[in-house]
């Protein structure tokens, strides 16, 4: 029910927003169209953590189950990569699409993967790990999966970092070649999901085709330009 | 047999009481308010009474006596023993099993036994159990996975229900098969795992004090989802080997390979005793969190054959258990 509810009130915004109905059009990519999409795409990025709150602390309904900080982790997880991926869909989608607006949203995306896998190595390292840098370490070390979401997380963090428009300016052509890093952070992400699994490989595969495709789109453009020039 | 309890461990290091029963208090606390008085003693030498605890369900069993092997730790909750379950038969999620074993009828129910024995046949639920006393057995449970509980099993010693069997002197092994029957077991229709599945034990494993076949969980018949009508328990190896739903027993001279066994050599081995020394390939078994205890608690250290080394490790005398993981 409260999920309903919380889901009912983007939708409805959005519905008010592309109102076809003729009371009031926005364009995309006018003013008025971002001052109005862009907290219904916060509002929607921020579901994920809002559920696992109400879920930590069992409101009505809402638990984690036996085993709670597991379940964290995994949830917390699995939404960095599902943000991760949707912000390599921005690029080849506007590409498909011709819709140039959608640019505007890929930072976004980008810095709700990074909150979300920031959540997920914190609860690894607090709840799951208790803050013991030895076995932190060791795990790092000793565990190829660990060392790879480590890999992922640490390389995001630059990412992040320079993810404002003064660093844009500042880094100029530099910037693209340092964001190409997210290339690997998603395939070390997708990866670490990958390992970790015990046996039932299905999910971490369905993330793993995904950025396949999401990968390979970026061959193909790339190709296209070669033969345009 | 001399019956010794586990001298290596003490309940108060285990689980705190009042941590286990007042978990969703605390995680309120954590949050909103403060709690005042958060103990709330259970009793745990007896055998339950069933009555008090919450959210139990099914038939209760008659006659369940107590037992000296039980250990004096508090059990996980119902509702923890219920939904948290590895049993891919039923889907490979934690709660999987809860929901989609619901509709599953362990009725009427029969075991076949086969090989190395005077005495084979199929045997109905009611042969191997009806002629032997329940016993409540309060066991550690220790998942591969690095998680733990504590379950109030409701039983007989295998050894019992093995010698109706009569084995003869070519019996070193004992094969257990789970029910084939995807329309009773959905998750068999995925081949994620080569089904039926299939455990094995020693024969000096299986005719051990401390395994046991079980039929109950907190004096009332076993859930469907915890491995109904009847699953092994062998306390001192990761959970995988105590295969549910067995509708196959069979007496072997060669070493029976299980499924875990066939699907991930490099990873899971026949032995699988509990070992903190051993890694598994991917993560430490070292530690292990206990199921159940606040979230703040962090994990506890693994004992060796899972604290019951006392009783099991003249088993392997002589065996190297890194090689024989």
């Amino acid at each position: 029910m409260a999920i309903r509810l919380l889901l009912c009130i983007p939708v409805w915004i959005c519905a008010r927003t592309f109102d076809l109905g003729s009371r009031f059009v926005i364009k995309p990519g006018s003013k008025t169209f971002y001052r109005v999409t862009k907290p219904v795409v916060f509002t929607l990025c921020l579901l994920p953590v809002v559920i696992l709150l109400l879920q930590a602390f069992e409101v009505r309904e809402f638990g984690l189950g036996a085993n709670p900080i597991e379940e964290l982790l995994h949830q917390l997880g699995r939404w960095g990569l599902k943000f991760l991926l949707l912000s390599l869909t921005i690029t080849p989608l506007r590409r498909w699409t011709g819709w140039n607006w959608l640019i505007r949203f890929r930072r976004m995306l980008g810095l709700f993967a990074f909150f979300y896998i920031t959540l997920h190595f914190l609860t690894y390292a607090i709840l799951d790990q208790g803050l013991d840098f030895a076995v932190i370490i060791e795990d790092v070390i000793k565990r190829p999966y660990i060392t790879l979401g480590m890999v992922a997380f640490l390389l995001l963090i630059p990412l992040a970092l320079t993810s404002t428009k003064g660093m844009m300016r500042r880094l100029g052509k530099r910037w693209q070649k340092l964001h190409r890093l997210v290339y690997i952070v998603a395939i070390a992400g997708v990866w670490h999901f990958y390992w970790q699994v015990k046996l039932d490989t299905l999910d971490a595969t369905v993330y793993a085709l995904v950025l396949a495709v999401l990968l390979l789109t970026r061959v193909y453009y790339k190709s296209q330009t070669r033969v345009l020039t | 047999m001399l019956i010794k309890r586990p001298a290596d461990i003490k309940s108060s290091e285990i689980t705190d009481e009042s941590v286990y029963l007042k978990r969703r208090e605390l995680l309120k606390v954590a949050g909103i308010v403060t709690v005042g008085g958060l103990i709330g003693p259970v009793a745990s030498h007896q055998v339950f009474a069933t009555e008090s605890v919450p959210g139990v369900s099914g038939r209760e069993l008659p006659g369940v006596q107590k037992s000296p092997y039980s250990t004096d730790q508090v059990p996980n909750s119902w509702s923890d023993i219920t939904t948290y379950n590895n049993y891919y038969e039923f889907g490979t999620g934690k709660e999987d099993p809860a929901l989609n074993a619901t509709g599953f009828n362990p009725r009427p129910w029969s075991v076949a036994v086969k090989g190395e024995c005077d005495k084979p046949g199929n045997y109905n639920y009611e042969d191997l159990v009806s002629p032997h006393a329940l016993e409540e057995r309060i066991y550690r449970l220790r998942c591969v996975e690095a998680w733990s509980m504590v379950i109030p099993w409701v039983g007989i010693p295998l050894a019992s229900i093995i010698k109706q069997f009569e084995p003869n002197s070519d019996a070193r092994y004992v094969r257990f098969k789970t029910l084939h029957d995807s329309s009773k077991m959905p998750g068999q229709r995925r081949r994620i795992l080569d089904w039926p599945y299939e455990e094995g034990l020693t024969i000096e494993e299986a005719m051990h004090p401390l395994t046991l076949m079980a039929v109950g969980l907190y004096g009332r018949e076993l859930p469907n989802q915890n491995g109904a009508p009847m699953r092994l328990v062998v306390p001192w190896k990761y959970g995988f080997k105590s295969i549910k739903a067995i509708a196959g027993i069979s007496f072997t001279r060669k070493r029976p390979r299980s499924s875990w066994e066939r699907t991930l050599p490099s990873e899971y081995g026949f032995y699988a005793n509990v070992n903190p020394d051993v890694s598994h390939p991917r993560w430490s078994q070292a530690r292990e969190r206990a199921i159940g205890a606040s979230v703040f608690a962090g994990k506890k250290p693994t004992l060796m054959f899972n604290g019951y080394g006392d009783q099991v490790a003249s088993l392997y005398s002589g065996l190297d258990l890194r090689k024989n993981f």
